[in-house]
Order: structure tokens, then C-alpha cells, then sequence
């Protein structure tokens, strides 16, 4: 950068003068933020006690998911037992917690595919057009004409059961979005006019493509992203509820409220609690991609 | 006009098309041993070698893969899928049987959803008072993000169990729809309710509006008589998505309900990998969809007097 | 006998109220951080019964928020926070919605800004005038007198055709068409008064002409009061009796249009009437310091060397309707010859063609014939690579500064783009000289260097993008529509920039513009386009003083601000 060279003595006295300042309008203005929009704050402490719960589940709780107590079965909510226990006497909070695990993992998963190839073929038909476009536009309908639950399903069946392949049924079902918002992402900034205008100042093909085209085409796609990681963990819970997913002792979302389904007459928590903790992180997750779908429009 | 129409004629086709040979790879070529997934996994090494040969006889499967293609493709064209794996019956004859069934809980929830849609876009852009307006409008968001599943297991909690006003299961009597079609049409209705109400709050600062209100008009009568139409026109663009979204609901809804209709047969037949009865049903999903996007791609320019001007100029985008 | 000259006095009392009256109105809007900022600041204005009172100000001034006051139409993130609305000596001021809809259209018409946003798409023109005319009419009648009376709006709106036009959709109408049937439907509720807020900026020159003429007949058949709104001095000075002068939401000055123009009270309303460039009748000079260091003297320009020539250029493109796709001829054997040093304009109305040939010109457009040289090299049909290094002379500036700049390039890295694509420059430091270099030569400084395009203003991105463009001492510079985008006052900046630049630098532009007062400010040769084709070409003393051919002369008649009563600059 050309700009960092210029002036050693003012990024020398930065630290002195005027971060301290900086820090605590920053602060204030984060501040201010929560007060405006606690929900979206909410929301965000909703997400990361998500993640916590996936990354380092023994940190949030002392039963193990997987051996119970028979004589505890079907235990009511209680201060010890925050969710209740099951049929085998097993905590399910701490199983709901370990599910964390087995199911954002799998949506990571699913995402990242869905993304990674979702924008290569959305920026290879958005940018050459013709016939490439023509061919994309083609498959796309194909895709959207089978239902994505309804592929996922499939590609689990032919893969076999088991969590990573559902992960990856629920990417390769989620490509078409990706690539479809990439694609018109990137037709409507290859014409935008700084594009026109550095094809102007003789600057490279590969370089436009790189350095203009696609920072501003991700941008959309980023935002789809977070909301896509919410329609995934919805994808991916149901069909671990529909039974395609890992087997019976694991812990898993979907799995866990398929579990509770037989009893939900006399024993309502085994469902629904795990169920609500599912609800809220896809709902907290849908918050926050709207507003960073806000954030991109100003 | 007749070119556009032919045009849109010939899409429809080549995604049916495609639909086929996308589940044949799928579900015939790809798998190692297809005949395989004619058993049982339980039983698969208990059946003696010559049943295997006969049954892959039956199913063409010993002819090369190109053959069978060709073979399975000619009579999928005049809607022979071949017979069920499971049942033995035609594949056609399973679907005809169930499909009544799905046919009434999608049409109750799609006029439910529609319905739903419409009263949070009205409400949202006739209030004046802006908490009730953020309130709709989160309202959508939440109607998608609550699991399918998670949705029909508190109705039945507190409806069935808790109240006992409906029955929690079955096919029999209105009664036992009601649950159901609330449980589908809530997470189908999230996504109409989102277009409608971004395009009823485009449309109010169209232009146009502003013209209205000089002419003296009122605030309800320009929402009712110039937003209304052109911001419900954008609607039909995702009839196929909506589509989609209630085959899918479909699946977990009459799961949960035990009811019988499309889903649960679809659910069913990937559980036994009854490749012919799967085929059958992705094709006619896939089908329908086409032959709802070129029914809404024929209907739009009518409607939408700009389009029937340039109607072959710009074709219309849908989904 | 004294009953009835009291109730006549009291007659004249009514009438000689105004038709609107605004006391110190004050609008605020209300902010991201819910904080209220004000948008108008004690305002008054009068319009009496046959008077045009004209409302002038640039981007921002806040008369858009003024005039939606005046109707009742503010946003809901808007309040009045003081003073009132009185039409007729009536007071509406907090009136409800239902109430204030009775007004509206009855008694007060309003003429928007864009005709092509401003009509329902999807509702026929005969509707559209028909719902005008029932909202307002006194007791309800039947649908033929509805349709005669909206036919009759349509007649008196100067569409003759109104028949055909009655059942047409808005698609089908051109601008000037479109925005006389908004007039239609303001005049549909036989009000006392019109609001026309812009009502020709959307519109060509020769367009807005008719229009504003229309509008001032319907003044003195009706007897209307109109309030008219513009960024245009010239389109003011024109056509009104009363002049009000808004910025920053306050009226800086107020009067008739002689009095404003012999002896402008405020520093403000002086400066825009500098800034107009209707009102100057020669070409802008270089100011002192630009001619010190200067290279090139304007004056030897005359006898210049041609630095870039096109001849016979040729443009179609393919238009489909329906089964049959017709060809339209966007550019017609088209010759421009641009001589070193000096300015050559090109004005048009929209579809003259001359983006195209600009386009074509700069490299951005293939040519369907003919040849554009620079110096001695081919631009057209020239190879990538060969393109490119033309690029180094031949430079482009595009019209909106907002999109020509990419969001997420600071202003260093926008202008360093072409120093590094061409490897200009051999060390960092000597690239970071260069940069500030360049902003200095726009008049900006390395305060810039790390600001988003978002943190500038209209006139400072477009000095970025001129920045960008100078980066690797072009020979050319096409500037498309450059200036069009800008308030008029950052416009004059912009305009002395350039002019300065071309000085110091000897620069070569060809300069686009439908605007052909900024042609006189700046234009040493003149091509007047119209259809794809040159229409009339020379240098711009003989063009715009005795122009040849009558369309050039329709032109020059439309400039506003031009023919004022006793007003000649």
C-alpha cells in the first residue's frame, strides 16, 4: 500500500494519542449498539453459546451424554437435571449439549461445500456468460426442481447413513442457491462502472476479475451464507429426526427430539426442550444474517 | 409469442429429462451393486446367489448400463416406472393412491400460507406504528426457523395432548387435517410473507404512490387499489419454490401426523431404497414443478401489461 | 345597502388571502441514532391566485421536504416540528390523513419529478386520470361524466390525441407524454393551485421547453398559482415572478426575479448565479496560477494538431420485438476531429448517440465501421494488448462518481490502480509521490488518502476519478457526461478544474454533455449530434453564436435561463 510509507510519524504517535480515544468511542458506539438492538445482542449470545457448547461441550456440563442412571429415567426438569432425563436416565441437557457438537459440525461442513462451489460456478457463469451461462442456467432449474430435502435424502440413502454424509447431501443440495446468488451477484458488478473504469485504466483482466469483481460479488454471498447456515442446521436436524443420520447413542438435534416423540404424551421435555435450544439457534442465526444483509445495503 | 411459448415448452421438458438422468445415476449407476439395494440390508447376506441373478435379470441390470438407460427412459416417457420393489405394484399405482391424500393437506396449506402471507404484508405496510410493524415483520423469519418437526410436536403437545381438541394421528374425518395443514402451511408461508412484505414496502415508495396521495386518494385506498396488484404480481415468481417447500414439509408433516400421502411414501421408499418407487416419485415432483413454472411463465405477461410488450425480449425469470 | 359592502369586503379579504401560505415552518427528520435533525428551518412562503413563485436550491437544501410538507406527504421519520400550513386562510397544519386527502388533488395539484416512476405501470392512463377526478368530485356521478371529464383533464393537459391515449399503458408513452398526463391528473381535481416538484428534470432540454410553456399557459387560462420547484436557476429566472432561494433548509433570499438578478442580497444566491452556466457567454479562462506554470496558451489552440480523429464511425444495435428483431442505428457515419490542447464538446439530447460515440472513441465499444486514430495509432479493432497500451494516452472519465469508484479501494489505492497496472513507477515511495502528486493536482490533499468513496462528496469523487484518469499523463481525456451528476456550484469547480488542468497540462478532452450551457463554458469545437447523427460541427464561437442548422438552433432556444425579460448577462 502506498499509504502506510507516508506518514511513519503520525503511526508512531497512533498509540499514544490517539488510540485510547478511538478505543472508547468504539466501545461507546458498541454500547449504543446494544441498547438500540438488544434483540440482535440476544441473538449473538444465543450463537456463541452454540458454539461453546459444540467446541468444548465438557466446559457446560459434568454427565456424560451417552450413560444415565435407569433409576433416574424420565426425570422431570429440575435444578440438577435443567432438561430432564430420558428413558435410559441420561442428562439431556448434557446430551443437547454434545449434539451441538454432531450437528454445527455437520452444517459447517455443509455450508463450506455449498459455498466453496456454489460461488467457482456462479463466478465462471456469471462472468463468461454465453454459453457457460446458457449451461449453468439449465442445471440450476434441474436443481431447484427437486426439492433439497428430498435430494438430500437420496444422496444420504445412496451414501449410507451417517452424519458426514449427511453434511454433505445438504451441501450438495444447497450449491444451486449459492451459485445462483454469485451469479447474479457478479452480472450486475461486471457492469457496474468501476469495473468499466478499470478495464479503462488498462488494468489486467485477472486482475479486475480478483481485485474488483469478486471482493464485491462475495459480499452478497457472505451474507446468504449466514442465513444459509441456519437453513442448514434446519436440513441437517431433520434429517437426523427422519433417521438418516448417526445412529441411536449419538447425540444429535434432530435425533434427540425423534427420540422424545414416543413419549410426548406423559413426558413432553424429552422433545421439546432439546427442540426449543434447535429453534433458537436457527432463529438467532436468521437474526443475525438479516442484519448483516442490513448492514451491506447502507 | 408462439416461439416464447415454445421456448418455455421446451425448458419445462429438458428439466424432466434431466430429472430422470440425474436419479438413474443416482440411484442405478452410481451405487456399487444396485441390485443390492433391492434387499433388505439385514437379510442381504442370507439370499442365495441365483435369487440375486434372477432379480437383476428382471431389473434389466445385467444389460449394459447405456441399454438400460435407454430402456428405462422409453418407458418412463409414457409414465411406466416399472413396479415397486416393496409392494410389487406399479409405481404409478402407488403415487395415484396416495396422492389424493397430500393433494388436500397442499391445497389447505398453500391457501393457509397465502392467506398468512398476505395479512403480514398488509399489516405490516398499513400500520403506522412502527413496533407493531418490526414485530410483523420478524414474523416470517421465525415461521422458517422453527424446525417443521419442532412445530408439529407443540401443536400436538398442547392440542391434542394437553386440550384433546384434534386426534394426534391419522387420516380420517376434517378434524385430524387441522393440525397438519397449520403445521405445513407455518414454515411455507415464511418465504411469501418475506416477498410480499419486501414488495409491498418497494411498491409504497414507488413513484406512483406519492402521484395517488395528490389525487386525493387515502392511505388504505392506495395500499388496497395501486400497491396491492403490483406488489402480489412478484408472488407467482417462487410458485415453484413454494411448491418444492410443501413436498418437503409433506415428508416431515405426515411423518409426525401418520398420515399416508406422498411423504410418507417417499420417506418409506428411500428407507427400503425401492429405487424404481424413488425414481417415479422425484420424476413426478420434478415434473410438477416444471409444469408450474411454465404455467406461471405463461400466465405472468397477461398480467403484467410491460411484459406482454417485450414479451420475447426479455423473457421472464422465475424462481 | 351597508350589509352588502360589508359582505364584499369581506370577499376581498377571502380572496385576498393566499392560495398557500407556509408561517415558519420547521421539519425535522428523525436520524439512524433517533435523534431529530432539522431539514427545514422557519420557512415562509406565499403563492397567490395567477403567480409562479419558483422554489430554488441544490441537492439537499431541503425543498423536497418542504414542498412534501406542504401536502401532508412526509415520511413517517419526519415531524413539523413548528409553524403552519394555511391554503385559502384555512389551516391544515396536523390535519389527519382522511382530511388532508380532501385537500389534496381538490385544491392543490402536484406535478412530480420523474414521469417514468410516477405513473402505475399495470393501470391504463384513462384509470389512472378517472380516479382523479372521482376522489374529487363534490357529489358522485356516473362513469361517462368521469370519463369526459378525465378526457377533458388529458385536452387541457395538451394531449390531443386523449382518445388513444386514454386507453394506453404509461410503457407506451414517451417522457413528455407521461408527465403531461401527471398534469392531466393534477388538473383532474380542478385545484387552485399547482405544485410541480422538478417537473422537467427527467426530461430533455427541448422537452422541458414545451412543457414549462404548457404549464405557464394552464397559469393564465386557469388562473392557477403555481409553486415550482428547481435546481435550475436558469429554469427560475425563466419563469417566475418570485424567486425563493433555500440552502441548508433555510430561504436565504426572496423576491422578484429583476431584483434578484440586478442586486442579489446574499453571498449564496450570488455565487449560484455565478455558477449557472447559462449565464455566461464565454469560455471559462484558466485561473492565474494554472496559467504561471502553464504549458500550452489556449490562444495557439487554434492552429493545433489534430491528437485524435474518427471518421465514418458506425454503431447498430440489435433490438427485438415480438418475432422480428430490427437493427436501430445508434451511430450514423459519425466524424469528429479533436485538435492537441483544446476542448471538443458533444452535445446531444438522450438517443443522439454520443455515449456511444464516446464509448467507442475511449476502446469500451466495437464499431460496426469507420476508424478512430490517436496520434497515429489505430483504437479500433486495435488487440487487447495494443488497447492497452493506447490506455496510457487516452484516459475516460465516467458520469457518476458514485459508481465509478469502487467501494472498497481507499482513494491512495483508486488512484495508484493505473500506476501499478502499467508498473509506472519503480518504488513504493516514488508511488506514493506520485499519488499525492495527483491530488494535489485536484486540489485535494494526502488528508484523503485513506477515505472510502462513501466519505466523500459528489465534487470530491469526481476529482478522485479525474485523479485516476491524469495518473499516466494522458494525451486524451473522454469525459462522459462528467459534470452531470453534480450540484451546479461543485459543477463550476469541476469545469475550472478541468480548464486549469488543460492549461498546466495540455490536455485534449472530448467532452460530453447534454447541456449546452456547460458547452459554452468549456467547448473550443462543437459537434451537435441528434439520431446517431452530427447534425452540425465547428468551432464553438460559430456554432453557438450562428448556428447552421435549426435543430441547433431549437436547442439554444431551450437553454434555460437565457431569455429573461431585460436579463442579458
Amino acid at each position: 500500500m502506498t499509504i502506510q510509507l507516508h506518514a511513519p510519524e503520525t503511526a508512531t504517535s497512533a498509540p499514544f494519542t490517539s488510540t485510547p480515544s478511538a478505543l472508547a468511542r468504539s466501545a461507546g458506539a458498541l454500547l449504543a449498539d446494544i441498547s438500540r438492538q438488544p434483540v440482535l445482542v440476544l441473538a449473538w449470545i444465543v450463537v456463541l453459546i452454540a458454539l461453546g457448547w459444540a467446541i468444548a461441550p465438557g466446559l457446560f456440563t459434568q454427565s456424560s451424554p451417552y450413560e444415565g442412571d435407569p433409576a433416574l429415567s424420565f426425570t422431570p426438569p429440575s435444578a440438577e437435571h435443567p432438561f430432564g432425563t430420558d428413558r435410559l436416565g441420561r442428562d439431556l441437557l448434557a446430551r443437547s449439549i454434545y449434539g451441538a457438537g454432531t450437528t454445527l459440525t455437520a452444517t459447517l461442513v455443509a455450508v463450506l461445500i455449498a459455498f466453496g462451489i456454489g460461488s467457482i460456478v456462479g463466478l465462471v457463469a456469471g462472468y463468461f456468460g454465453r454459453w457457460a451461462d446458457t449451461a449453468f442456467m439449465r442445471v440450476i432449474d434441474v436443481f431447484l426442481s427437486i426439492p433439497s430435502l428430498l435430494l438430500a435424502m437420496v444422496i444420504v440413502s445412496v451414501l449410507g447413513y451417517s452424519t458426514h454424509n449427511i453434511a454433505i447431501a445438504v451441501g450438495i443440495s444447497s450449491i444451486a442457491s449459492f451459485a445462483r446468488v454469485m451469479r447474479s451477484e457478479v452480472i450486475s458488478v461486471v457492469t457496474r462502472d468501476y469495473v468499466r473504469a478499470a478495464y479503462g485504466l488498462g488494468v489486467g483482466r485477472l486482475t479486475v476479475v480478483l481485485r474488483h469483481v469478486v471482493p464485491n460479488a462475495l459480499n452478497s454471498v457472505l451474507a446468504l451464507a449466514a442465513l444459509e447456515v441456519g437453513t442448514s442446521i434446519l436440513a441437517v436436524a431433520s434429517l437426523g429426526f427422519l433417521g438418516y443420520g448417526a445412529p441411536p447413542p449419538e447425540p444429535e438435534w434432530g435425533l434427540l427430539v425423534a427420540e422424545g416423540r414416543d413419549y410426548l404424551a406423559v413426558h413432553p421435555w424429552i422433545s421439546i426442550l432439546p427442540g426449543t435450544a434447535l429453534a433458537l439457534v436457527v432463529i438467532a442465526t436468521h437474526r443475525i444474517s438479516t442484519s448483516l444483509r442490513k448492514d451491506q445495503r447502507r | 409469442m408462439l416461439g416464447y411459448v415454445l421456448s418455455k415448452l421446451g425448458r419445462a421438458l429438458f428439466v424432466v429429462w434431466a430429472a430422470f438422468t440425474i436419479t438413474f445415476i443416482l440411484l442405478f449407476v452410481f451405487p456399487a451393486n444396485p441390485v443390492d439395494l433391492l434387499f433388505d440390508p439385514a437379510e442381504l447376506n442370507t439370499i442365495p446367489q441365483e435369487v440375486r441373478d434372477q432379480v437383476a435379470a428382471q431389473y434389466g441390470f445385467n444389460q449394459p448400463v447405456f441399454v438400460q438407460y435407454l430402456e428405462r427412459l422409453s418407458q418412463a416417457a409414457i409414465g411406466n416406472f416399472g413396479n415397486s420393489v416393496g409392494s410389487g405394484r406399479r409405481v404409478s399405482d402407488s403415487l395415484l393412491e396416495v396422492l389424493p391424500n397430500t393433494l388436500i393437506l397442499a391445497a389447505g396449506s398453500l391457501v393457509l400460507a397465502v392467506l398468512i402471507g398476505f395479512a403480514i404484508a398488509l399489516l405490516a405496510t398499513g400500520t403506522r406504528r412502527p413496533w407493531l410493524r418490526h414485530l410483523v415483520e420478524s414474523l416470517p423469519s421465525a415461521s422458517v426457523s422453527i424446525p417443521v418437526f419442532m412445530f408439529a410436536i407443540l401443536l400436538l403437545q398442547i392440542f391434542s395432548f394437553t386440550l384433546g381438541w384434534f386426534p394426534a394421528f391419522g387420516d380420517q374425518g376434517w378434524q385430524s387435517l387441522v393440525l397438519p395443514v397449520i403445521t405445513l402451511a407455518v414454515p411455507v408461508s415464511g418465504p411469501i410473507a418475506q416477498l410480499l412484505v419486501r414488495s409491498f414496502a418497494e411498491e409504497f415508495q414507488a413513484g406512483y404512490v406519492t402521484t395517488s396521495y395528490a389525487k386525493g386518494a387515502t392511505r388504505g385506498g392506495i395500499i388496497i387499489g395501486d400497491v396491492f396488484r403490483n406488489a402480489s404480481l412478484p408472488a407467482l415468481t417462487i410458485a415453484g419454490i413454494t411448491f418444492g417447500n410443501l413436498i418437503a414439509g409433506a415428508v416431515i408433516t405426515e411423518t409426525v401426523f401418520a398420515r399416508s400421502g406422498v411423504g410418507r411414501l417417499t420417506q418409506s421408499a428411500i428407507n427400503t431404497l425401492d429405487v424404481p418407487l424413488v425414481q417415479g416419485i422425484i420424476v413426478f415432483v420434478a415434473a410438477s414443478f416444471a409444469l408450474i413454472n411454465l404455467l406461471v411463465d405463461l400466465i405472468y405477461p397477461l398480467l403484467d401489461p410491460r411484459l406482454r410488450a417485450t414479451l420475447t425480449a426479455q423473457p421472464v425469470r422465475t424462481a | 345597502m351597508s350589509a352588502t359592502i360589508i359582505e364584499e369586503i369581506v370577499r376581498e379579504q377571502a380572496e385576498a388571502e393566499p392560495l398557500l401560505r407556509i408561517t415558519d415552518l420547521s421539519i425535522d427528520y428523525r436520524d439512524r441514532r433517533r435523534s431529530w435533525t432539522p431539514a427545514v428551518e422557519r420557512v415562509n412562503v406565499e403563492v397567490r391566485q395567477g403567480e409562479v413563485v419558483t422554489l430554488v436550491g441544490e441537492s439537499g437544501s431541503g425543498k423536497t421536504t418542504l414542498i412534501q410538507g406542504a401536502l401532508g406527504l412526509l415520511p413517517p421519520s419526519a415531524r413539523i416540528r413548528s409553524g403552519s400550513i394555511a391554503y385559502s386562510g384555512v389551516d391544515v397544519t396536523g390535519w389527519p390523513d382522511q382530511r388532508l386527502a380532501r385537500v389534496r388533488g381538490n385544491y392543490v395539484g402536484f406535478i412530480p419529478q420523474d414521469p417514468n416512476t410516477s405513473l402505475n405501470p399495470v393501470k391504463r392512463i384513462g384509470q389512472q386520470v378517472v380516479e382523479a377526478v372521482r376522489f374529487n368530485e363534490p357529489e358522485p356521478t356516473d362513469r361517462d361524466r368521469h370519463r369526459t371529464a378525465a378526457l377533458e383533464s388529458l385536452r387541457t393537459a395538451g394531449l390531443k390525441d386523449a382518445e388513444r391515449v386514454f386507453s394506453q399503458y404509461p410503457h407506451e408513452l414517451s417522457g413528455g407524454m407521461k408527465q403531461r398526463a401527471l398534469i392531466a391528473i393534477a388538473l383532474a381535481g380542478k385545484p387552485k393551485i399547482i405544485v410541480a416538484d422538478e417537473p422537467t428534470s427527467a426530461l430533455d432540454v427541448t422537452v422541458q421547453r414545451v412543457i414549462l410553456d404548457h404549464l405557464e399557459n394552464l397559469r393564465q387560462q386557469l388562473g392557477l398559482g403555481i409553486l415550482l420547484v428547481t435546481h435550475d436557476l436558469g429554469v427560475a429566472l425563466d419563469r417566475s415572478d418570485r424567486i425563493l432561494v433555500m440552502q441548508s433548509g433555510q430561504i436565504v433570499e426572496e423576491g422578484p426575479v429583476r431584483q434578484l438578478l440586478a442586486a442579489p442580497g446574499n453571498d449564496y444566491t450570488r455565487r449560484l448565479l455565478d455558477a449557472a452556466p447559462a449565464r455566461h457567454a464565454e469560455r471559462l479562462q484558466p485561473s492565474h496560477e494554472a496559467q504561471h506554470g502553464g504549458r500550452a496558451e489556449t490562444g495557439s489552440a487554434a492552429a493545433a494538431e489534430p491528437v485524435l480523429r474518427a471518421a465514418s464511425l458506425t454503431k447498430a444495435y440489435i433490438t427485438r420485438k415480438g418475432r422480428t428483431s430490427t437493427p436501430f442505428l445508434a451511430l450514423a457515419d459519425a466524424d469528429l476531429t479533436v485538435r492537441t490542447g483544446t476542448t471538443h464538446a458533444i452535445v446531444g439530447e438522450s438517443g443522439a448517440g454520443k455515449s456511444t460515440l464516446a464509448g467507442i472513441l475511449a476502446g469500451f465499444i466495437p464499431t460496426d465501421g469507420g476508424s478512430v486514430l490517436l496520434g497515429d495509432h489505430e483504437v479500433t479493432g486495435a488487440r487487447h494488448a495494443q488497447l492497452r497500451e493506447l490506455r496510457r494516452d487516452l484516459q475516460f472519465v465516467f458520469q457518476n462518481p458514485y459508481t465509478s469508484l469502487d467501494p472498497r479501494y481507499t482513494v491512495g489505492r483508486i488512484i495508484a490502480e493505473p500506476l501499478r497496472a502499467f508498473k509506472a513507477t519503480r518504488t513504493r515511495e516514488e508511488l506514493a509521490g506520485r499519488v499525492s502528486e495527483l491530488l494535489q493536482a485536484v486540489s485535494l490533499n494526502d488528508s484523503y488518502l485513506n477515505r472510502l468513496p462513501a466519505q466523500l462528496s459528489g465534487g470530491q469523487r469526481q476529482r478522485v476519478a479525474i485523479a485516476r484518469a491524469l495518473a499516466l499523463n494522458p494525451k486524451v481525456l473522454v469525459l462522459d457526461e462528467a459534470v452531470s451528476a453534480l450540484d451546479v456550484s461543485v459543477q463550476a469547480q469541476i469545469l475550472q478544474l478541468l480548464v486549469d488542468l488543460q492549461a498546466k497540462l495540455g490536455l485534449s478532452y472530448v467532452f460530453v454533455t447534454h447541456d449546452l450551457g456547460v458547452v459554452r463554458l468549456i467547448a473550443d469545437d462543437v459537434t451537435v449530434m441528434k439520431d446517431g447523427r452530427v447534425v452540425e460541427s465547428g468551432p464553438a464561437a460559430r456554432v453557438l453564436n450562428a448556428p447552421q442548422h435549426d435543430y441547433t438552433r431549437t436547442l439554444l432556444e431551450a437553454i434555460p435561463g437565457t431569455h429573461v425579460k431585460g436579463a442579458a448577462a
